[in-house]
């Protein structure tokens, strides 16, 4: 585990098995009430470049749950970078007041460029369509917390396939546990092929489908649903005809079958249906909960709050 | 009349055969040769090889690195490289596609950190048979194409 001291946390990447059973395990310690004070005498700085509720709202909720401290901005107005300061200068400077940062930002790239830069650890918290590994890490915590295992699971991944940073990442964290995984999505939004050859050179047996329905043979365990945006039509007639097809309701959990377990990343909008919040099926806010021990974990780890 | 020689010998230095034509132009870019020091280039003779013909570059009283030869596999990648020493070939070197590529690859994705923030360029070999190389930064997946590369940073 103390591996993980002083590491940043860019990308599913730079990530093996053994640093994702790491995370798993911990995150479950946490939640299970070690680790409390796993920040003590920390200061964490939180970073966002751009707006994020959840994501913030998380970190910021795990450092104080470990007794640690944390201050940042909100939204890039309040950055000197409005004043024309370059993104790796801010760095260089806030480095200097921190036991780790926490980054969003909407390029594509800039997480790892303040890796380079600052002398602390740092975690990505999403660079704009690239990589959220943080969601990834708690996309697996809960199932893990759900299952008991994380090898030999059937899972549907279903919405924007084309575009979702977060379903690009889950499928790659899927892949190194062996998941046998169904792709549902419409047809212009389907996972680009260079993910889908990634997954035949590792021997991971997959398939496409139009609707859930479809992979109703599969026994799922999991149906990991994905808000289609609006913004990708550009016809909003057609945007509606397609998100319509891919909205769940107690009848597509009868068609999947009892077992299935629904997650989402949030925020949703209507492609799940309220009725299925009161559902065993329904785990999407367990899984937004469990954003915070999973970030208090990962925090210990590279702060060394946690060996 | 037959003419004495395509493209002046040198007595030291590197020369680059079997360029696609009109790459040499490019390999030059790519170099960074620029007006540093003499060189030479022929355009568009007829090639066994390339049908649609070859360049010859010849730079003088430079020997080119490796890692600066390899970068031509990107856009030229059975280019032959004799290095010259004495007006003798002391090497033929073999090139062959570089597992990483800095500085003279822009990276097609404008929202790039290599194109916003000013992160430098480097790039890693994805798929050696396809030639696809992934951005360090954004972690997009490009195939090199010429328009893509530059002097270097």
């Amino acid at each position: 585990m103390s591996l993980f001291k002083g590491r940043d946390m860019i990308s599913l990447r730079d990530m093996d098995v053994d640093d994702l059973w790491t995370i798993v395990r911990t995150a479950g310690e946490v939640k299970a009430g070690k680790h409390q004070d796993c920040l003590k005498n920390r200061t964490i700085a939180s970073l966002f470049f751009e707006p994020s509720t959840r994501t913030r709202l998380s970190f910021e909720s795990a450092v104080v749950k470990s007794g640690g401290s944390v201050f940042g901005f909100a939204d890039p107005g309040s950055s000197s970078q409005k004043k024309g300061e370059s993104f790796s200068d801010s760095i260089r400077t806030v480095t200097g007041y921190c036991d780790a940062m926490v980054i969003r930002h909407p390029v594509e790239g800039a997480a790892r460029l303040a890796s380079e830069v600052a002398t602390v650890p740092v975690i990505n918290a999403g660079d704009g369509a690239n990589q959220h590994p943080t969601q990834t890490f708690l996309d697996l915590f809960t199932i893990h917390e759900e299952f008991g295992r994380l090898k030999d699971l059937r899972i549907g991944i279903m919405g924007d396939l084309k575009y979702g940073r977060t379903v690009h990442s889950l499928t790659h964290a899927m892949a190194m546990f062996g998941a046998e995984m169904v792709f549902i999505s419409p047809p212009s939004l389907k996972m680009p092929a260079t993910i889908l050859s990634e997954l035949t050179e590792k021997g991971i047996s997959y398939r496409t489908a139009d609707t859930p329905e479809d992979a109703a043979d599969m026994k799922l365990d999991i149906l990991y649903v994905t808000r289609i945006q609006k913004e990708r039509f550009g016809d909003p007639q057609e945007y509606k005809n397609v998100a319509h097809g891919y909205r769940i309701n107690n009848e597509t959990i009868a068609a999947l079958g009892e077992q299935v377990r629904v997650m989402h990343p949030l925020p949703r909008v209507d492609e799940i249906a309220e009725e299925v919040d009161a559902t065993p099926n329904a785990i999407y806010f367990t899984q937004a909960h469990n954003g915070v021990p999973t970030r208090q974990a990962l925090l210990g780890l590279v702060t060394g709050g946690i060996v | 009349m037959e003419r004495a020689y395509k493209v002046y010998a040198i007595n030291n230095g590197t020369v680059i055969d079997h360029i696609p034509t009109p790459l040499a132009l490019k390999v030059v870019e790519i170099l960074g040769l620029g007006n540093k020091g003499i060189f030479t280039i022929g355009v568009g003779f007829q090639s066994k090889r390339l049908p649609g013909g070859k360049d010859i570059l010849k730079i003088e009283n430079r020997i080119l690195l490796e890692s600066e030869t390899d970068t031509i596999a990107l856009i030229a990648p059975d280019a032959t490289i004799n290095i010259i020493k004495d007006g003798k070939v002391s090497e033929k070197r073999i090139i062959s596609v570089p597992e990483t590529i800095y500085g003279v690859m822009q990276c097609p994705n404008p929202n790039c950190a290599t194109n916003k923030l000013g992160a430098h360029r480097h790039f890693k070999l994805e798929d050696k048979q396809e030639m696809t190389y992934r951005c360090e930064y954004c972690e997009r997946v490009t195939e090199i194409i010429p328009e893509n590369l530059t002097a270097p940073e």
